[in-house]
């Protein structure tokens, strides 16, 4: 991890103002953003340590724990909201066990909201790593997290 | 031909070229490619479709219609025609002919109804509500009434590839400014096309520009705000994905006239397929020489960057999107501040507009202010670009000319409210905007006149209510977004929009107090007038709002306990009508908690110490039967008698 | 500099240009609430309780808005009062009510803005009343991070970053959940934090407070015997203990700013184990000695060491007036100039 973290930085080095690019890139590579790559990040752009933890928590964006393989963004977008997302968030929570916003223990599962994906015509909409699932019935939970398995 | 343009009048030949080309196809198959029709499995039905022809012996590859070859048949891609729900879209040139919801095996029908009957696939096309079919694009009611201009390339044109954009007049509005234009001329043109910002706060963008003009430092910067985050809007998404090039050609022409040599497009982290059409479209341009280095030849210079936001909504206020874009949290400036036409992005003179505003330009220089301004209302000239959505039949995305009545895009664009429901209020203007009820369904659709409602017209999210919404609960949920949205620096928003929600949520829970009313009026009134900022400054409008019309409501969850529309799950119970149900197990199959109890062909009983009022009954019971109804109040629950232990 | 006249409620006050309407009252000696400006940082405008109305129509933040010649600015128009009483209720109904046992009961302004704007305890009734519950960073030796007391106004921040150059300090999360941190959330002790207690004099409330909190019962004028820089303090006495150590804002050196070391590194001077008298080596073991027996034998042994082969080092935890008879000592007596001190900058 070490060597690619530093593999990524180099070019950033004292372009504080690429603080936003670098976090999403890293976070592309880890998954996550640790608190060794941050501190190195800060190291490496000059930015403050305080101040690099200041952007990432800022935006929705950043992640600062380990996350599942498989993750399920239930949309809360207005039409979502108005047709049932609340519903929905509920069937993944059950089905999967966690509570919104979690990760399963084996690090199988993640489960958040997103505050809208723009599909707002396929309301409720449902992203599950990246795939688009629109006029989302909870009835079909059991398929999508079987399809995963495969 | 295909090469770089070295000079404006190079640019008509290059769309000539292009015309001819794309014309040498006789039958050309559009599969949309937006994100809504991708999820339908669009992209398989291009394939299938490429495929087809393909066996036919037909050349699919367009570069040899560029090469002088005609071809019988292709098939490309496009973007959003914007009746997403309908998806996956097919529109077949040049006949527009219109089907949806294709499938992949619906294919083999559509090409050979196509290419060797010259006839159409019936059971694809749209049905219209009198049981007749529309055929062509233009005679479904969705779009008819419509008048696209941003939206005219989405649906028409391949995003990923600039010589769509180019045969259909793309960048000669570009070399019409440079041949004949001064910047002060450009400016005026966009000024006396009467051109309002299209992000939301409807300033006007002629005198955006000027300003931007007569700003002195250097560099200066065009930014573009592509970081719809407003609940319930697509717009920007739909038309960064559908025609970028119209997006960069606009930004071009507005860097041209304040002296810009950057340029920004900030996109929201949630639209990775708009970033790749962007990055596609960026080095197409560059390619061509209508961005970049020496444009057309003239010696004008512009670069165009992307930068992906990461997920806050507050960064579409101006002055938090150039904080985030230089690498900083997304917190608004605090007014008095100077304008960011002064003190914008790396604190150098910025115009930032909205990706709509942007895209508006090209039309505008190419067929004259008057024109513009011919559509629409005297203060607001053009269209307004919705996402219709929510309980409405036909929903997607619309182009209207302003001054339209709300009445008209609800019911005769959007064909009203689906299975038998009523009408009960449309959200305009996102977190920031309101609910408007019925009686001001005749509204026209122009900044000012939203205002007087109380809503505004924000950046295009239109979302229909029918009876079964609860307009506490759609107060509380915009709450929580702003609440969750706010950058959290000034008190009146971190702490007041957290006190509405809190208010809010106990009203919803039962828990509601008779001087709460008063207490959400006179904080919201504090919060709007002490707030830094626009996020802050209109949170409480969806409050305001829904209070003002429909504060019987409100009082039905306080005085009551009482959910009307039945949502508020606190306040409401399920239980089965024994004269309706017919003992299908239906029910009792799907309940996530065995609440519901009962043999099959004997009436199902719910046990209401165990039901969690998700609904799965309610809405698993066969519409037929419609034996399980929602209640409300609550039924009380009796707690179980003791059992004597023997 | 020129000066403008403008009208705070009907008062006609001078005013400097270039100054904000806060500015210009407070050097009128008028009060307008507020919480998060400082003297010493720039002006953020984040509490809106120094909200004003301007020219009867707009609302105004009076900490950011320039003085104008002519202009009348209201700070009792309806609307204001409005605003700021429900900014400040929704400030107290998030904050603990603990005033009688905090280190700021009596100093704290959020208490002085509340006061002023009059909240009865009716008006907090009406509220959903919470306070955050994140733990105490107790891990500065010299100062507490108490974070539901924590207003956000930011004075912390700013005073890390304009003031100190140091940034240990930002905001982190957004809306509701924000707080002051440093990466991570780690216990202050661990970010580049260097306790210099900037923050803690400036914080407005208790949520950065002082470890050692006796009140002085005097304050005596002196100067920090630490480096070179000669900061102006104020010592506060109690009895013939020093319990506190304020910057001397009047000192031109260091208006009132110190280091680590000036502002709590005073325990030395009371602390047991301190020497009161000479020790002198016997049998390799020191002993107390009386000063004539210790002087003569520096006499003795100094005396066959002068010139380039005798150095001194002197130490800053004696006076200044100490450590010029040191070097006076080092250069006239014994003939070199190899004198140093151990806190040179």
């Amino acid at each position: 991890m070490e060597e690619r973290l530093q593999e990524i930085l180099a070019p950033y080095k004292g372009k504080s103002d690429a603080l936003i690019p670098v976090l999403q890139e890293v976070q592309a590579e880890l998954g996550y953003l640790p608190e060794e790559a941050m501190m190195a990040i800060a190291k490496t752009t000059g930015v403050p340590e305080s101040h690099v933890y200041g952007v990432a928590t800022f935006y929705a964006q950043f992640y600062f724990t380990r996350r599942g393989k498989n993750q399920t963004k239930v949309c809360t977008g207005t039409a979502c909201h108005v047709k049932g997302a609340a519903r929905v968030i509920e069937a993944f929570e059950r089905e999967l066990g966690i509570d919104c916003g979690c990760t399963s223990e084996d690090f199988e599962h993640t489960l958040e909201t997103v505050a809208c994906v723009g599909s707002c015509a396929l309301a409720p909409v449902v992203v599950v790593n990246e795939e688009v699932h629109g006029q989302f019935q909870s009835s079909s939970i059991g398929k999508v997290i079987e399809d995963l398995k495969e | 031909m295909l090469q770089r343009i070295n000079s404006p009048s190079e640019m008509v030949e290059m769309r000539d070229f292009c015309k001819a080309a794309f014309a040498r196809q006789k039958v050309r198959f559009l599969v949309c490619a937006g994100t809504g029709c991708i999820a339908g499995g669009s992209m398989e039905v291009y394939e299938e479709l490429k495929r087809h022809i393909a066996e036919r012996g037909e050349d699919v590859d367009v570069e040899l219609l560029f090469e002088g070859k005609d071809s019988e048949a292709g098939a490309s891609i496009s973007g959003c025609h914007g009746f997403c729900q309908m998806g996956p879209l097919v529109r077949v040139e040049p006949k527009s002919t219109f089907y949806t919801k294709v499938k992949v095996k619906d294919v083999p029908d559509i090409i050979t109804t196509t290419l060797d009957e010259d006839s159409v696939v019936e059971r694809l096309l749209f049905k219209n509500p009198d049981g007749s079919h529309a055929v062509a694009e233009h005679d479904v009611p969705f779009y008819n009434r419509q008048t696209r201009i941003v939206l005219a390339g989405c649906g028409t044109i391949d995003p990923e590839d600039i010589r769509n954009y180019f045969a259909v007049d793309g960048y000669t509005a570009l070399a019409q400014i440079f041949a004949d234009h001064s910047p002060e001329e450009v400016i005026d043109i966009v000024t006396q096309s009467g051109l309002r910002g299209r992000g939301g706060g409807g300033f006007p963008a002629g005198r955006k520009w000027k300003a931007g003009y007569d700003a002195k430092a250097t560099p200066k910067y065009v930014v573009c705000n592509g970081d719809e985050g407003d609940p319930g809007a697509f717009m920007d998404r739909s038309v960064l994905e559908g025609n970028p090039q119209a997006v960069l050609e606009g930004m071009t022409i507005a860097a041209y006239s304040i002296g810009a040599r950057y340029g920004v497009i900030y996109v929201r982290a949630e639209y990775p397929l708009a970033v790749v059409r962007l990055q596609k479209a960026i080095a197409q341009a560059k390619e061509f020489g209508v961005l970049g280095e020496n444009i057309m030849g003239t010696g004008f210079d512009f670069d165009i960057d992307i930068f992906q936001g990461a997920g806050a909504f507050v960064c579409g206020e101006s002055t938090a999107l150039t904080l985030s874009i230089e690498g900083k949290r997304g917190m608004p400036r605090v007014a008095p501040r100077p304008r960011t036409t002064e003190v914008g992005l790396y604190d150098k003179p910025t115009l930032l507009n909205n990706v709509k505003t942007f895209a508006y330009v090209p039309d505008i220089i190419r067929k004259s202010a008057d024109w513009f301004k011919a559509i629409g209302t005297e203060s607001s000239s053009g269209t307004a670009v919705f996402a219709l959505t929510g309980h409405i039949k036909n929903s997607g995305l619309i182009e209207v000319p302003m001054g339209i009545k709300l009445r008209e895009i609800i019911f005769d664009i959007g064909g009203g409210i689906p299975k038998g429901g009523k009408f009960k209020a449309v959200q305009t203007g996102g977190p920031s905007g309101g609910c408007l009820p019925e009686s001001l369904l005749d509204t026209p659709i122009d900044y000012d006149s939203l205002d007087e409602a109380g809503s505004i017209m924000g950046s295009g999210g239109m979302v229909i209510m029918n009876e079964r919404t609860c307009m506490v609960d759609v107060a509380r949920y915009f709450l929580q977004f702003t609440e969750e949205e706010s950058c959290g620096q000034c008190v009146p928003c971190r702490l007041g929009t957290k006190q509405l929600l809190e208010i809010l949520n106990d009203i919803c829970r039962g828990r509601g107090k008779k001087e709460d009313l008063d207490l959400l009026v006179e904080l919201s009134h504090s919060v709007h007038g002490g707030s830094v900022c626009g996020l802050g400054q209109t949170a409480a409008n969806p409050v305001l709002t829904t209070l003002r019309y429909f504060k019987a409501e409100y009082e039905a969850h306080i005085y009551d306990k009482c959910c009307p529309a039945g949502v508020c799950k606190e306040l409401i119970s399920f239980v089965i009508d024994e004269e309706k149900c017919k003992g299908c197990m239906l029910c009792a199959k799907n309940c996530p908690v065995d609440a519901i109890s009962g043999e099959k062909k004997q009436v199902h009983t719910i046990d209401q110490s165990l039901c969690i009022q998700c609904g799965v009954c309610f809405d698993k019971c066969p519409n037929k039967f419609s034996a399980v109804e929602c209640v409300s109040p609550k039924i009380p629950v009796t707690p179980k008698e003791k059992m004597e232990v023997s | 500099m020129s000066e403008v006249t403008i009208t705070i409620d009907g008062l006609e006050i001078k005013a400097r240009e270039g100054t904000t309407v806060l500015q210009a009252a407070q050097e009128n000696g008028l009060y307008i609430p507020n919480l998060c400006n400082h003297p010493d940082l720039d002006p953020a405008g984040l509490c809106r309780v120094c909200v004003v109305k301007m020219d009867d129509w707009k609302i105004a933040i009076s900490c950011k808005l320039p003085v104008k010649d002519g202009m009348v600015i209201s700070t009792e128009d309806p609307e204001v009062q409005q605003i700021r009483k429900n900014t400040v209720e929704l400030l107290v109904a998030n904050h603990p009510m603990t005033c009688l046992t905090c280190e700021r009961d009596s100093t704290c302004e959020l208490q002085k803005v509340a006061h002023y704007v009059g909240i009865k305890p009716d008006d907090i009734k009406r509220y959903r009343r919470s306070v955050r519950s994140i733990p105490m960073d107790t891990s500065n030796p010299f100062f507490d991070m108490d974070h539901s007391k924590c207003i956000l106004c930011g004075i912390c921040v700013r005073t890390c970053d304009e003031l100190q150059n140091i940034n240990a300090i930002n905001y982190a999360q957004r809306g509701v959940a924000s707080l002051i941190s440093t990466l991570g959330n780690k216990p202050i002790a661990e970010s580049r934090c260097e306790s210099c207690g900037e923050c803690v004099v400036r914080c407005p409330v208790a949520a950065l407070s002082p470890k050692n909190t006796m009140e002085p019962m005097r304050q005596v004028k002196s100067i920090c015997t630490y480096c070179g820089v000669g900061c102006g303090v104020m010592l506060g006495v109690r009895g013939d203990q020093i319990v506190s150590v304020e910057g001397d804002y009047d000192n031109p050196v260091n208006q009132g700013s110190l280091c680590v070391k000036g502002r709590y590194g005073y325990k030395f001077i009371n602390h047991p184990e301190r020497l009161k008298t000479p020790l002198v080596r016997k049998n390799g073991e020191l002993v107390e000695a009386t000063w004539d027996e210790a002087l003569d034998q520096i006499e003795a042994k100094f005396s066959k060491h002068k010139g380039e082969k005798f150095a001194a080092l002197a130490s800053a935890r004696i006076t200044n007036e100490d450590n010029y008879l040191i070097q006076k000592f080092t250069r006239a007596v014994m003939g070199t100039n190899n004198i140093d001190h151990c806190a040179r900058l």
